[in-house]
Order: C-alpha cells, then sequence, then structure tokens
C-alpha cells in the first residue's frame, strides 16, 4: 500500500514513470476513440470532439482541487454541492440583482472560498478525518442550497449573453470552456511540480510522520489543498451556470463520486501521496468519452451505467497492475544498482 | 486527572445534546410556514350544479401534496395551484416530499398525512408501484387519494383519481404530430427522455411509438435517457447526433431534456439547421430559443391549472363526492365542470388538451 | 502550541487516539460516545413529543421501522467493514440489484422463494468481487465500491429497464409476504423488518465484543500490520466481510422489495451515504478499529426518529438534510472538540505552573 514511498529519492525515475501514467491514460483515450470512430467517422467531427472536451471539463477541474486534497490523504466530498450553491448563487444574483458578468465569476468563486475555509478549519483545527467532515458539509451545503432555492429556477433569459457565452463560445475549433479548464490544469500541473510547497503535499501523503519530522507545517498545507478545492469547485459552479444557462436547486448533484472515480482513474492513489492533477484531468476526460462512446456506438442506453461502471474497476485495476510492476521494476533495477 | 475526566464526559454530553437541540429548535421554529390555512369562504361555486355530486365542499379540509420532490420547479407551480384551491376552499394544504426523487423519500410523508388524519393525497409518483402499499392504507382510513403528474399503478388497492394534464394518449401523438409536421413527416427521429423507470414518460412514449405507425417515412431510431440531469443530457444528446448523423428531430417529452437540447441547438447553428426538437417544455425556459427560432413549436399544459384542479378534484371527494366514473366536480377559476371518467382501467379526469407554444403565443405565458 | 500544529492531520491523529486508547479500555472511550447517543435519543424523543402531536401516536413506532430496518439491516455489516478500516459504497447499488434480481425472476415465472435465493447468491458474488479486488489484489476499496456502485446499478437498470415489477399481466407477488409492509407483529407496533434488524444487530453485537472473531476486527482495524504478525488473516478476514455486506445488502433489497410489493431498478438509489452516516454518527471510527454496534444501533433510533419526527413537523427535507449533516460534523467534532478543550485547558494550567502567584 504505502510501497511507493520507497523509490521517492529517484526523482528522475518517478517523474518519468508518473508521465508515462498519463501517457497511458491519454493512449486509452484514444483507444476509446479510434475504436468509436471506426464504427462511427461522426464520433470525430468537431461539434462531437468539442462536447467530448466540454463535457469533462467541469469534472476536470473539480479533479484538480480533489487531487491536491487526495495527495495529502485526505478528501473532498463536498464539491458537487459546493458547485450547486455556487452556480444558484450566481444565477439568482443575476436574475434579480443584474450584477455585471465579470463579478459572476467571482462571486461563484467567493463561494467556494468560504466553503473551502469552512472544509479546511474544521479538518485541520478540530483534526477531524476529512471522509466525514465533507461528507457532512455535503449535506449541509445542499441543504443551505435548497432553503435559498426554495423552488425557484433561473431561466435561460435571466443570464447575461456574455456570461452563457463562456459555455458554448469556442476558440480555433476548441471550447473555451476547455481551454479555461485547461490552462488551470496546466498551472496546477506546473506548480505541483515546481514549488516547494506542492511538494509537501506529496511528502505530507506518503508519509505524515517523516512531513512533521521534516519541518513541513502540515496543517497549513492541508488547509491550503481545501481551499484550493472549494475555491476551484466555486468557480466551477459559475462555469456550470455558463455552460447549462439555467439552475435549479439541483445542480451537481451526486458529482462528488463522479470526480472521485475521475481522479482515481487518472492515476492518484487514493491513500495520498502520489498522483498528478494532469492524470486526473485526464480521467475526467477518459470516463466522459466512453459515456458519449457508448450512445455514439448505439449500445442500448439501458446498458451504459454497467459498462461504465465494468471499466472504472478495469481502470483502477490496470492501474494497480501498472505500479505494482513499476515497484518490481524499481526494485530490480535497485537491486542491480547495488550489484554493480 | 480523574476530575478531568469526568468533566469531559459530562461536557460531551451536553454539548452534544445542546448542538442536537439547538439544531431541532431553529428547524421547529420555522415548521409551520407551508401551513398557509385560510378561511376564505368557498368562492361563488360552492352550490350544487354538479351532477351525481353531494354539493358543497366542507371547510377546513386537510390535504397533503407530496411532488416528486419539494423543489423541482415544474411542481413547485403545482403545489401552489393546488394552495390556491384549498384556500379558495376554505382549507389547508401541506407541501411534503424529499429531495431526490425516489419512493422511499415520499414514504414518510404519506406517513405523515396518515398521522395526521388528512381528508386527502395528491401525490406525484416517484414509482408506479412502490408505494401502493402506503397508498392503500392511507386510503382504508378514509384519506382520498389523488395522483397527478405521474401515476400510480396500484390497480383497486387503493382506487384513486388521476388527475391527467392532458389525456395520455394525446401527449404522445401530438407531440409525434407536432414533429411530422415540422419535418414533412419523414426522416430519422429519437426520444431524449428522462430515467428510464419513470412511470410518465414511458407512458407517453409508449403512445409515441403507436401514433409513429401513421408515419411509414418517420423512424424512431432510439430512445436516451438523461436522468434529467443537465450534464448527463448534454452526453447522451451530443452521443445521439454522432450515433445517427442523418436525424432528423428529436422529442424531449421532459422539461430538463428540452431546454438542454435546445441551449445545445442554439449554440450549434449547423446541427439546427438539419435537427428538429420539440418535447413538453417549459415556456419561461423556452422563450429565448423560440423567440431566435431555435425551436419552432413544443406543448406544456399549465402546471398551476394542473396543482389547482387536483386541489379541486381532491376537495371535492373529500367533501363526499364518490369516487366512480361519472362524477362530477367544479373547479373553481378553470370555470368548468370535470367528469370523472373510466379509461385504461383507471379513474380519470382530463385537465384540457396541452397548450401548443410557438413565436406566436410564448410572450403571453410566464410560468 | 507549536507542537500541536506539528502533528499531522489525519492518520497520525488517528493513531494518537489509538495509542491513548491502548492506555484505557477501548470500550470506556466508545462507551462516552454512547452515552452522549443516549442523551442525545432521550432528547429527540422528549422534543419531539412535545413537538409533534403525532409523534406519541403508536403507528410512528411502525412507520420507523419501516422506513429504517431495511436501512439499518445494511449499516450492521458496513460497521465491521469500517471497523477494520475499509469502506463499501456499493451498498444500495446491491440492494437495488438484488431487488431487481427478484423483480426479474418474478416476472419471468418463477417461484419467490427461488428468486429469493439468487438474489441471494447475487449478494455473495458481488460481495465476492469487491472482496477479491480489496484483499487480494490490494485496491482501496473507496474506489473499488465506487466502481461496483455504477457497475451493481447498472446491472439492475440492464435488468429491469424501464419496467416496473409486476407490471401489467404479471402475478402479484405473494400477499402473506409484502403484508410486512403494512402489517406489524401481531400486539406489537415492531415491523418485522426492524424485529430482523433487533436480532441481527443482537448477532453482530456478540461477534463483535464477545467473540474471537470481533477482537481480532478490532486489532486489523487498529494495526494491521501487528494482526498480521499476530496471526490474524487479514485479507481472508477483509474478503469475508464483503461478501457478509453484498449478503445483507440483498437481503435488505428483498426486504424492500416484499415492503413496497413492487420493484423498480433506481430503488434505494443514494443510500450508500446514508449508511455511512448512521454508522459514523455511531461512533464508528473512520479509520477503523473503534465503534460499538449499540453505538449504531442508537444512532439508527436517533436518524429514524429524527426523520419521523421532522417530517411530521413538515419540515423541510432540506432543512433535514442540514440536520443530518450537522449530526455528522457533531460526531466527530464533539469528540474531538473535547480532546481540544482538554489540550487546551492544560496547555492553560502549564502556564498558571509557570507563572508565579
Amino acid at each position: 500500500m504505502s510501497a511507493v514511498t520507497v523509490p521517492k529519492a529517484d526523482g528522475g525515475v518517478v517523474l518519468t514513470l508518473l508521465r508515462a501514467r498519463e501517457i497511458g491514460i491519454a493512449l486509452l483515450i484514444a483507444l476509446v476513440v479510434l475504436v468509436t470512430a471506426l464504427h462511427n467517422s461522426h464520433f470525430v467531427d468537431s461539434n462531437s470532439v468539442q462536447q467530448l472536451l466540454s463535457g469533462a471539463a467541469l469534472i476536470a477541474l473539480l479533479g484538480v482541487g480533489e487531487t491536491l486534497v487526495i495527495i495529502t490523504r485526505n478528501v473532498d466530498l463536498s464539491v458537487g454541492s459546493v458547485l450547486g450553491l455556487s452556480a444558484y448563487v450566481v444565477g439568482d444574483l443575476f436574475k434579480y440583482h443584474h450584477i455585471p458578468v465579470w463579478s459572476g465569476f467571482v462571486i461563484g468563486t467567493l463561494v467556494g472560498v468560504a466553503a473551502g475555509t469552512l472544509n479546511g478549519f474544521i479538518v485541520t483545527a478540530l483534526r477531524v478525518p476529512s471522509l466525514v467532515v465533507t461528507l457532512g458539509m455535503l449535506y449541509v451545503i445542499r441543504g443551505i442550497d435548497g432553503v435559498i432555492v426554495n423552488g425557484d429556477r433561473i431561466d435561460p433569459e435571466s443570464i447575461p449573453n456574455a456570461f452563457t457565452a463562456v459555455g458554448y463560445r469556442t476558440l480555433f475549433g476548441i471550447p473555451w470552456l476547455a481551454i479555461i479548464v485547461a490552462v488551470l490544469v496546466a498551472v496546477a500541473g506546473f506548480a505541483m511540480r515546481s514549488f516547494r510547497a506542492s511538494r509537501d503535499l506529496y511528502a505530507i501523503g506518503s508519509n505524515p510522520d517523516a512531513a512533521a519530522l521534516a519541518g513541513v507545517p502540515i496543517q497549513r498545507r492541508v488547509f491550503s489543498a481545501f481551499l484550493i478545492s472549494g475555491t476551484l469547485a466555486g468557480f466551477a459552479g459559475a462555469l456550470f451556470l455558463a455552460l447549462h444557462t439555467q439552475i435549479d436547486n439541483s445542480g451537481g448533484i451526486g458529482y462528488e463520486l463522479s470526480v472521485v472515480a475521475a481522479v482515481v482513474v487518472g492515476g492518484v492513489a487514493i491513500f495520498g501521496g502520489s498522483g498528478t492533477v494532469v492524470g486526473a484531468a485526464l480521467g475526467a476526460l477518459l470516463l466522459n468519452t466512453i459515456n458519449q462512446a457508448l450512445v455514439a456506438s448505439r449500445i442500448s442506453a439501458f446498458w451504459n451505467q454497467a459498462i461504465a461502471g465494468a471499466l472504472l474497476l478495469a481502470a483502477i485495476a490496470f492501474d494497480r497492475w501498472l505500479s505494482l510492476r513499476v515497484t518490481k521494476s524499481l526494485r530490480s533495477a535497485e537491486g542491480a544498482h547495488r550489484e554493480l | 486527572m480523574a476530575e478531568i475526566r469526568t468533566a469531559h464526559r459530562v461536557a460531551v454530553v451536553a454539548l452534544s445534546a445542546v448542538l442536537a437541540g439547538g439544531v431541532l429548535a431553529a428547524c421547529g421554529s420555522t415548521s409551520n410556514k407551508n401551513g398557509g390555512s385560510s378561511s376564505n369562504p368557498a368562492g361563488g361555486s360552492a352550490g350544487s350544479s354538479s351532477g351525481g355530486a353531494s354539493g358543497a365542499v366542507k371547510q377546513g379540509l386537510k390535504v397533503y401534496f407530496i411532488p416528486k420532490d419539494t423543489q423541482n420547479p415544474y411542481e413547485v407551480l403545482a403545489d401552489k395551484g393546488g394552495q390556491k384551491a384549498l384556500s379558495e376552499l376554505g382549507g389547508s394544504v401541506t407541501v411534503s416530499s424529499g429531495t431526490t426523487d425516489t419512493a422511499a423519500a415520499q414514504q414518510p410523508s404519506i406517513q405523515a398525512a396518515i398521522q395526521a388524519h388528512a381528508d386527502a393525497i395528491v401525490i406525484a409518483a416517484n414509482d408506479p408501484a412502490a408505494l401502493c402499499p402506503s397508498l392503500n392504507t392511507a386510503a382504508r382510513q378514509g384519506i382520498q387519494i389523488v395522483a397527478f403528474d405521474s401515476d400510480i399503478q396500484c390497480g383497486s388497492n387503493p382506487n384513486h383519481l388521476f388527475i391527467n394534464q392532458a389525456d395520455t394518449k394525446t401527449i404522445g401523438t401530438s407531440e409525434v404530430d407536432l414533429l411530422a409536421k415540422q419535418i414533412n413527416s419523414q426522416g430519422e427521429i429519437a426520444i431524449l427522455s428522462a430515467a428510464a423507470s419513470a412511470t410518465n414518460q414511458n407512458a407517453w412514449i409508449k403512445y409515441m411509438k403507436e401514433q409513429l405507425k401513421k408515419y411509414p417515412k418517420m423512424k424512431l431510431v432510439s430512445t436516451v435517457y438523461g436522468n434529467d440531469d443537465p450534464a448527463t443530457s448534454l452526453t447522451v444528446l451530443q452521443g445521439l447526433l454522432s450515433a445517427y448523423p442523418n436525424l432528423k428531430g428529436i422529442i424531449s417529452p421532459t422539461t430538463v431534456g428540452i431546454s438542454t437540447a435546445a441551449q445545445y441547438l442554439d449554440t450549434h447553428k449547423d446541427v439546427a439547421k438539419r435537427v428538429t426538437l420539440t418535447g413538453l417544455g417549459l415556456p419561461s425556459e423556452m422563450r429565448k430559443y423560440v423567440t431566435d427560432g431555435t425551436v419552432q413549436s413544443f406543448e406544456l399544459w399549465n402546471p398551476s391549472d394542473l396543482g389547482y384542479l387536483a386541489g379541486y378534484a381532491a376537495a371535492s371527494l373529500a367533501s363526499g363526492t364518490p369516487m366512480q366514473a361519472g362524477s362530477t366536480f367544479q373547479s373553481g377559476s378553470l370555470n368548468k365542470t370535470y367528469t370523472m371518467q373510466q379509461g385504461d382501467g383507471e379513474l380519470s379526469v382530463v385537465l384540457g388538451p396541452p397548450t401548443v407554444f410557438d413565436k406566436t403565443n410564448i410572450d403571453q405565458f410566464n410560468f | 502550541m507549536s507542537s500541536d500544529l506539528a502533528t499531522p492531520a489525519t492518520r497520525k491523529d488517528a493513531s494518537a487516539a489509538k495509542s491513548s486508547g491502548a492506555r484505557e479500555p477501548v470500550w470506556r472511550r466508545a462507551a462516552r460516545w454512547e452515552t452522549g447517543l443516549v442523551a442525545v435519543l432521550i432528547g429527540v424523543l422528549l422534543w419531539a413529543s412535545i413537538k409533534s402531536p403525532t409523534f406519541t401516536d403508536p403507528s410512528t413506532a411502525f412507520y420507523f421501522g419501516v422506513n429504517t430496518g431495511y436501512i439499518a439491516v445494511m449499516a450492521l455489516p458496513m460497521t465491521f467493514v469500517v471497523m477494520t478500516g475499509e469502506i463499501d459504497l456499493s451498498v444500495a447499488s446491491m440492494l437495488g440489484l438484488s431487488a431487481s434480481m427478484v423483480g426479474y425472476l418474478w416476472h419471468h415465472g418463477w417461484n419467490i422463494w427461488a428468486a429469493f435465493a439468487v438474489a441471494l447468491l447475487v449478494g455473495v458474488v458481488g460481495g465476492a468481487l469487491n472482496g477479491v479486488l480489496v484483499a487480494r489484489f490490494g485496491l482501496p476499496s473507496i474506489a473499488v465500491t465506487i466502481g461496483t456502485l455504477t457497475l451493481f446499478r447498472g446491472l439492475a437498470e440492464v435488468l429491469l429497464g424501464s419496467l416496473t415489477i409486476p407490471t401489467i399481466g404479471d402475478r402479484q407477488f405473494p400477499q402473506w409476504l409484502t403484508n410486512i409492509g403494512v402489517n406489524s407483529i401481531p400486539g406489537t407496533q415492531v415491523s418485522w423488518s426492524m424485529l430482523i434488524f433487533i436480532v441481527l444487530a443482537v448477532i453482530f453485537g456478540v461477534v463483535l465484543h464477545l467473540m474471537p472473531l470481533g477482537r481480532a476486527m478490532v486489532a486489523v482495524g487498529l494495526q494491521p500490520e501487528a494482526a498480521q504478525f499476530a496471526g490474524i488473516r487479514v485479507k481472508r478476514m477483509k474478503f469475508w466481510l464483503f461478501v457478509l455486506s453484498g449478503l445483507m445488502s440483498a437481503f435488505a433489497g428483498i426486504l424492500v422489495t416484499l415492503q413496497q410489493a413492487s420493484v423498480s431498478y433506481n430503488v434505494g438509489n443514494g443510500l450508500e451515504l446514508t449508511v455511512v452516516a448512521i454508522v459514523l454518527f455511531g461512533g464508528v471510527s473512520i479509520f477503523g478499529g473503534r465503534g460499538t454496534i449499540l453505538g449504531v444501533v442508537l444512532s439508527v433510533a436517533i436518524v429514524g426518529s429524527l426523520q419521523m419526527a421532522l417530517t411530521q413537523l413538515n419540515v423541510s427535507s432540506d432543512k433535514q438534510n442540514i440536520v443530518t449533516g450537522v449530526l455528522l460534523l457533531i460526531s466527530v467534532i464533539v469528540p474531538n472538540g473535547g480532546e481540544a478543550l482538554r489540550r487546551a485547558r492544560e496547555f492553560v494550567r502549564r502556564r498558571a505552573a509557570h507563572e508565579p502567584g
């Protein structure tokens, strides 16, 4: 389980392997696309590809924050509720207070900041297991959302066109939504590799005791991870509204499990210490591609969920197999080293 | 040390009790909001012009409205209609349901209605059969059972009245007709439905399939399920468009499905050029797309009127109107006498033909 | 202060709790939580009896049983699974799959008992799948069971699709069986599913607290490696616990089918988080090794009677969600908060000792 911590010293090799893992997921996506396209070339026409990207974008964005949290051996189950609350609050302000377009994104993000701060505070200051805290927050935030929404609904005509444009406009044929998320993933990916603070997250997840001894400010780092996760979920709420152009109290219900699934498929170890945001984003893309491919392949709709579940299990198992092989080859490489 | 430990134990107990108590008190204080009983005298028509009915509606009737969930905007409109009806009749409505569309979430509300000795239950069932045992218990205690929006299939256990938004068959056939008119009765078409287990959707789809026999050149190639979730609806819609590049038309008999599809077509003009969309939608959600020409026409009834009619029906039954074919009741501001009819093995009344919305009339509707 | 901040967030805390638990008997730590639960339960019952005119109606007890009995049945094996440091998120989907299997076979003319047997078998097989993936291949249970959550529900959809059983032309389920949904045990207000839960709870309680197997589970949850060295076959135990969880969930599927006298593929959708919430609120540690069946039973009683009372008082379901969430938060914050309080007090005392006067 935590044997992965051993080869930490060998940074170069590990990095290559992590990259190889992302390449593996990318190849899997390519395979799904290819197989489907062989059946049906329309699967790769521009509209379809755009939907592949923008359909995965929100889960991928939530996956970035979730990755940071999971790397520290925690989990954030409240992201779906935060997204729903943020989306509704922004929609409500558009409808009844006619706020400027840009402020929609700011306010949505702030809702997330508040939720992330609260999660982070409870988990770190009160030292409470995050699974329980965020499960509780899932209910609490969804309930608050319901009390605020109170049966209302925000219609497309209440939301400024300039705001919804973010949801459907494209640049060189790529949806804005996908570009925004890709940029954020890239920034996060860069940050995770370059900054000391982000490397601390891996240290905390691989071995908390060692990290503490090494002087890593654990509580502060874990708090930041929750803050970022909440913030991104809030921002994702604004994007959700831009994409779907209407909102009631049901936005983002059940997303928490989709996000965790995407992150796990993307190669992030659920017990912390390893994984990348790029992998998580690719995981989201893979799952969405599979869902869309099933319909495009004219497979009966009743089979969708069963096949998606089986593929999810296969992905987890494959990932484990891969990492076992990696550890093995590392060990033998190490052994060879010693012999020399 | 021992002192501290005892103190700690006391603190834990006290704190949990206080916290729990606090939460409960906070909820309790706002609990009675929905009751909204009113002592308005019965509006005008309380006299009995009705045929087999037994005269005036009783005062102070307690009716439980149990929607699919408490937040579904469509159901909220219907519940408000029901509240309006009962307040006109001098009774009260309690709206009670869960936050998820499951039978289990509606069960406690039925029990609460039984325990409160409600006079009638008006329910939009999340499952056609799962609630039958509890509803039957309710009926045996003298509570009148009325279903609306999504019917129950309980046989005669219990007997109930279904308030049909529009004749089930008419909805199915008219949507096919509506689409046929727009695509010259030919080409591949598909259905974008809600959940696979949704009773009302499946009933309409059944009649759509029958009606399609009249259009030999129209071919139903697929039915996909968006689970009334916009993201899932979008994904399956795109899959559908890839799977059937020659698709000419889509019928989406669910408000979430049609508005999601309309937004997609609105932002993909190339697809909108070849694919025609119709179905059941709320005018307020669809106005934008009808005004800009993305969608030509779709249909629905007034959900508020539906709830209003259900409220009148429930009140009438609870006042002694027999639950049988031929019984009649008044419907307040709908200005119509409704007659219960036996059709498809169950008792129902039909609100009226669905309204078709297009550019010419959509601005007149605000629900 | 600084030394406090330096302690790692989660696992470490758990192990800290474990080591302090070693100094004082585990049952005593747990007993405190249960004392709190008893107080909360009494508070809830008193409050509900005063506030809600129908709460003291005898039928409340029966409805409570019907609503929570089958969910509570899933909470028992979940307790075992969580005790050993794992989690099973597929329980509600397994309930749905088992119920759908009963419906499917009934639709195809099978005898009801044969259909039940197959449904239970499906539970065993599904649980074994979880067990193999977790125990044998060492995959994280949270990930595996999210996968099987999707898979089992998907298979249920494949079996029934848009059908609700019994559909037109089907036989009705045998009425003497479906009566468990409408009639209580004669002479009482206890529902059959609640009786079944109570009997099972006694059995699970005896196994957990009085038998070597239970002590082994605790050991596995506290120190998996040490347990392994002590000769406990950790993998095999986990495998069988997942099988048990599958079997019991399948049984809950049969119960709910009978109570509702019908089945659709989406029955029990989303209940997994409810079950987890009940178990955690019952004082079972998410890190394993700590928890009692009594706590879970009390938790069932509190959650179930709260739901009854709040619905009777027509508190909106959104606010009920808030209550559920707050209860969960309390369940972890209060014990830890007490600890924090003690830490703070010790800190102050040390300060006072250092300073003169």
